[in-house]
């Protein structure tokens, strides 16, 4: 953990809070302040550049077993003594809850992780706009069907501090930057015109470890493949999702195995601790300690040591997520998974950084063995479609068909469908191809049998 | 908020590097929100946010940076780094007079929720878990929520535009989970509005609980979807979602200037049946998308999108509108001070058409009949969207028969508009919506009557 003036800081504001708590009284103050870079980039232009930060402040109080919660998106010293009183006049009309209080420190030792870097910190501001121009030019140049939607560069810092009467104390920076790109794939003239889109991005803790080309590539790529997709007959099928697919079905799977669904009784797994729910290859770790993950994290939203957790192994199912308060509920200890969006919200329980234990073949030798089937390369619809309480599951989605161990055909516009239940027992292979992606799960090919494809 | 005299001192600095335009949009707001699962109030949260954005624009090139600092120093130094992040422009140094324009405010308020004990809203969420579990023994959980905000904003910039607004809202959510031998179902209903308190002397949260819960025990029987190509009526007031997102989003200006969008080159031209009239409108007293000035500080209006199956015009903001030298239509709209504006939606909405929505149903001999949808999204650019169905029956011989289980529908926007092939007379608004796009979210409203698309895909897993 790095530690400089302005995060030493915010400590100090969160333990002038906490200092401040009556006999009988908990509090929790989290402090935070973050800043932004976001360059987008048209036809060689800056189209628009933003620069700014802020700051805040959350206040969690806890006296007889009710809870009150208030922040202000200010460190003004008025505005820090009346979210406090704010917080406290909160409490009185809480419920009573025995399990409600804060998370205790449990000895576990943060890993020390990089999650600041200087080189970042000291970028010089032309060359982020430089960055965006320039993959606006390699992306329009790969294919004379692609145009450019944008192209964008954005870095962001974030500096947190939290202390509790519970005894946590910790702070903290980090910092983080990406390059993006929108493009659109047109062809066919009048009434046949048709356009499609692909992005492309590009992450990392500095501006070298960008891979422009490959951003470029993918953006061309993602958007003309699909152009002249027709929409498919309906049928059963065995699908191949691609590796950013497969990161977001792993983000559904997560909200089965949140401890906090578990104990209010909202998840589909609650009674199945030590069952096989998932077929015997699949193995499903969350770990934000891996460095190499883009969410990876040395505390979790309460302060506690983030930490490796193994959720299903071999198919069986072995333990859900948790922070202190689902922990308390369920009568184990904190998985070290709390969530916090910000100041202004109290934390959640999530998985921070999951992945399935990577297989050993690649796409092109798993596709090469399939005779009738579909490579999903987008889903839609994932918020509107997927019920994680019921288990029900129905996307829109696209993609190739595979014909006879080749990739074929483009299709869009239909819908694939299971239920999560079926879905985790229907793994048929995990790929080796592991991808870490800007979002809170890895990514690699992933083939699921037995799908209800919709279309026409 | 904010004197006068200072925001125009900030405003001519802004312009200091030679800029063509600046703007501030300032807001100030204070929310109260509670939250109940499980049978308990789990917390009570008051928030304050505050701040300023500020936007500089040279040629095709804007700067914007936000503060929470409003004092003039704090104004000033945000301006400064704006002003940095545009081009250097060409102009001199504006002088930037204002005058307040005359206030716009299409909601009557009678009780700011601010004057409300926070003990009474409380009590909204105890009445509606207890109205819920009543409802039946397969209600195993419930989950609500109250929030309510007031925000107060003042925009201008230096073309004079001096407009203020005091947008207040109030919304409640439940959820409800009911089990049997199959498993867990979920119902879920909203409410929300740009009105005070006095909205509850007149919505039965009673009965927005026993819905929810109605949902959940009624889809306990459902059979899975169907799956495949098929007529589906949706029900009025659920199925605003279908145009937000099947052409909506693709008449917002900035997608059609970048030629990111299948209605681009249309006006003028038939994109829907002929029945379909789409109207945007931000002044409808009380929805949920209603505002008195967008978040350009331009008065909000009804904007008629699709007459009779006619594109007549797209939605613009303040760029957009410069670029193609036409007035704006009140879209332009942000997230909060934090964010820069773009082209957006308010309340969406299809007009009357000329059935009756029972000879709807009997007209369709087997389909799908949608009775609440859920969320959806669209791609501008191919039209291809898709939108969730949260409660829905199979129709057999005219008639509406077992319930189904979640799905999404998916179609392609330019065709299901074609493919409208009954509008019913029973117009009403829906549930509070709140529309994403560019990582901002807004509050809008939709509405329709009851209709019937001859042709969408319904996505389930039944043959």
């Amino acid at each position: 953990m790095s530690i400089n003036d302005t995060t030493a800081e915010l400590q100090a504001l969160a333990d002038r809070v906490v200092e401040q708590a009556g006999s009988g009284e908990q509090i929790e103050a989290f402090v935070s302040r973050g800043g932004e870079t976001e360059v987008r980039v048209y036809e060689g232009e800056v189209e628009h550049f933003v620069s700014a930060q802020a700051e805040g402040i959350g206040i969690r109080v806890v006296k007889n077993g009710r809870t009150g919660f208030a922040y202000a998106g200010t460190l003004d010293e008025s505005a820090v003594h009346d979210v406090l009183g704010e917080a406290r006049d909160n409490v009185e009309f809480g419920t009573i809850d025995e399990w409600a209080g804060l998370a205790k420190p449990d000895g576990v030792a943060p890993t020390e992780q990089a999650l600041w870097n200087d080189a970042l910190a000291n970028f010089a501001t032309d060359r982020k706009i430089d960055l965006a121009k320039e993959l606006e030019r390699l992306a329009s140049g790969v294919d004379p069907r692609v145009r450019v939607d944008d192209a964008n560069y954005a870095d962001a810092w974030g500096e947190a501090a939290v202390a509790s009467t519970a005894g946590i104390r910790q702070s903290g920076r980090e910092n983080g930057c990406y390059v993006s790109v929108s493009t659109l794939a047109d062809e066919g003239e009048g009434d046949d015109a048709e356009t499609q889109t692909g992005f492309g991005f590009s992450v990392g803790k500095s501006p070298d470890e960008f891979d422009l080309d490959r951003a470029a590539q993918e953006a061309s790529d993602r958007a003309t493949r699909l152009l002249g997709a027709v929409k498919p007959a309906s049928k059963r099928v065995t699908v191949v999702l691609d590796p950013f697919v497969t990161a977001q079905f792993l983000g559904v799977i997560s909200s089965t195995l949140n401890g906090e669904a578990v104990v209010k009784g909202r998840s589909l797994f609650a009674d199945r601790l030590g069952d096989q729910v998932a077929s015997a290859g699949v193995t499903l770790v969350d770990d934000p300690t891996n460095p190499k993950a883009y969410t990876s994290t040395d505390v979790d939203g309460e302060g506690l040591a983030a930490r490796r957790n193994v959720l299903i192994e071999g198919g069986v199912l072995k333990r859900f997520v948790h922070n202190s308060y689902s922990a308390r509920r369920a009568e184990t200890v904190s998985t070290g998974n709390a969530t916090r969006g910000g100041f202004a919200g109290t934390p959640g329980v999530g998985c921070l950084a999951l992945s399935l234990e990577p297989g050993v073949r690649s796409q092109a030798e798993i596709v090469a063995g399939i005779e009738d089937g579909l490579l999903v390369q987008q889903m839609q619809g994932l918020h509107s479609g997927v019920n994680p309480i019921s288990g029900d599951f129905s996307t829109g989605a696209a993609g190739l068909l595979i014909v006879n161990g080749e990739v074929g055909a483009p299709v869009r516009e239909f819908t694939i469908a299971s239920t999560l239940q079926r879905m985790l027992l229907d793994i048929v292979e995990v790929g080796g191809d592991i991808e870490w992606l800007p979002m809170s799960a890895a990514g690699m090919s992933l083939v699921i049998s037995d799908i209800t494809m919709s279309g026409n | 908020m904010i004197d006068q005299d200072v925001l125009e001192r900030v405003l001519s600095g802004a312009t200091a590097t030679g800029a063509d335009f600046a703007e501030v949009y300032a807001e100030d707001k204070r929310s109260t929100s509670a939250g109940l699962d499980d049978g308990r109030i789990e917390q009570v949260t008051s928030g304050r946010d505050q701040g300023a954005g500020i936007r500089v624009i040279a040629d095709e090139t804007t700067g914007f940076a936000y503060t929470s600092d409003l004092s003039e120093a704090g104004l000033a130094a945000a301006a400064a780094a704006a002003a940095t992040a545009a081009k250097q422009g060409g102009g001199g140094v504006k002088t930037v007079g204002l005058k307040l324009s005359e206030q716009h405010r299409p909601n009557t308020i009678v009780h700011n929720p601010d004057s409300i004990a926070k003990a009474r809203k409380v009590e909204l969420l105890n009445r509606m878990n207890d109205a819920a579990r009543s409802y039946g023994p397969e209600i195993v959980q419930v989950s609500a929520g109250y929030g309510d905000s007031t925000k107060r904003v003042i925009v201008a910039n230096s073309d004079g535009v001096f407009a203020d607004d005091e947008i207040i809202r109030t919304l409640l959510r439940i959820n409800a989970v009911a089990t049997a031998d199959g498993g867990m179902q979920t119902g879920y209903q909203s409410m929300g509005h740009t009105v005070g308190f006095e909205i509850f002397d007149t919505v039965d949260v009673e009965e927005l609980a026993r819905e929810a819960a109605r949902q959940a025990v009624t889809k306990l029987a459902a059979r899975p979807a169907p799956s495949g190509e098929m007529p589906v009526v949706i029900k009025h007031g659920t199925g605003g979602v279908l145009f937000h997102e099947a052409c909506g989003h693709g008449l917002e200006a900035d997608h059609i200037q970048k030629g990111a969008s299948v209605y681009a080159g249309k006006v003028g031209k038939q994109v829907a049946n002929p029945l379909v009239t789409l109207v945007d409108d931000g002044t409808m007293p009380g929805e949920w998308g209603t505002l008195g000035i967008d978040d350009e500080g331009q008065r909000t209006q009804r904007n008629v999108l699709i007459e009779d199956g006619i594109l007549t015009d797209y939605m613009w903001d303040f760029l957009r509108s410069r670029k193609d030298g036409r007035p704006q239509s009140g879209n332009g709209r942000r997230q909060s001070y934090q964010h820069l504006p773009m082209v957006r939606m308010t309340n969406t909405f299809v007009m009357n058409g000329p059935d009756d929505p029972d000879d709807v149903i009997a007209s369709t001999p087997n389909g799908v009949y949608v009775a609440k949808l859920g969320g959806g999204s669209v791609n501008t650019a191919s039209g291809d969207f898709v939108f969730g169905m949260t409660e829905a029956y199979l129709i057999e011989n005219g008639t509406i028969t077992e319930p189904l289980r979640d799905g999404n529908l998916i179609g392609n926007g330019p065709k299901v508009l074609q493919d409208i092939d009954m509008l019913a007379n029973d117009f009403s608004m829906g549930s509070p919506g709140t529309c994403g796009k560019d990582g901002q979210g807004v509050p809008v409203g939709d509405g329709q009557p009851t209709l019937r698309v001859k042709a969408l895909t319904v996505g389930g897993t039944a043959a």
